[in-house]
């Protein structure tokens, strides 16, 4: 499930924006497959965390309610352009995918 | 003879102690999987929610802004802002007040992150979409009202 996740960081005064757009298809398990009409599993992000140069910025929690292919977008006081953004995530299978951006 | 036995029983202590220590340490990342708040995402309920959000009765608050369209015509993908204007907020939280399960998210901010939170949801029926807000340890909420034409919770 390493699909690629996009980061774009950019400065804006002292903030630094982030925007995150995560692959996913966020399944709730209560939706209902059309051709089958069987449930289709739960499979969706559990944790996303960001740090920037190291230090977490934010830690979130979420569940099957957040749409498909997550977009997630927050602002951090303090860094410089040239500082390293990653974020991480892990689904409810286990599953866990990382990607890295220099704030611009 | 007594005295031996009370050295034993520090020193098991003392190892016992170090023990749990370094396992804390350790752990973290996994440790941060397994907190995942599974109480709240599956409550049915808004009370509920908020009780696993350990935020049962929080104030109403006109520093908190949720910025969503009024009319949501794709229920699957609902774009939402919350903005909040508390100093030292600590903690985010969305809920979809209608939803089968309604948190949708609840997001720690720490290091500098200001009180801002951009996503884009799903929702099943109009609803209020409310926002709860933890800041030096009390919570705050504020909720606005999204119109949904077509549902986006299952088919």
């Amino acid at each position: 499930m390493a699909e690629p996740m996009r980061i774009r960081a950019t400065m804006a005064g002292d903030v630094a924006d982030v925007k995150v757009l995560m692959n996913h298809p966020m399944e709730t398990g209560l939706r209902k497959d059309a051709k089958t009409g069987q449930l289709v599993p739960a499979h969706f992000i559990q944790e996303v965390t960001a740090t920037i140069n190291g230090a977490t910025v934010l830690a979130a929690e979420i569940g099957g309610g957040v749409s498909k292919n997550p977009y997630l977008g927050f602002k951090v006081k303090g860094p410089k352009a040239g500082d390293k953004v990653v974020v991480n995530w892990t689904d409810n299978k286990g599953d866990k995918n990382s990607a890295e951006a220099t704030i611009g | 003879m007594n005295a031996l036995r009370r050295n034993v029983l520090k020193g098991a202590a003392g190892a016992g102690a170090v023990a749990v220590a370094v396992a804390a340490g350790l752990l973290k990342p996994t440790q941060a999987m397994a907190a995942w708040n599974k109480s709240a995402f599956e409550a049915k309920n808004v009370g509920d929610a908020m009780k696993g959000l350990g935020a049962s009765s929080p104030a109403d608050s006109k520093d908190i802004i949720i910025k969503a369209p009024d009319i949501a015509e794709n229920g699957a993908v609902v774009p939402v802002e919350v903005t909040s204007g508390i100093a030292g907020t600590t903690s985010i939280a969305i809920i979809a007040e209608k939803n089968g399960t309604p948190l949708i998210g609840n997001y720690n901010l720490s290091g500098g992150t200001q009180g801002f939170i951009s996503t884009r949801i799903k929702m099943g029926q109009t609803s209020l979409v409310r926002a709860v807000v933890n800041a030096g340890g009390k919570s705050y909420t504020s909720a606005k009202e999204v119109k949904v034409t077509i549902g986006g919770c299952g088919g």
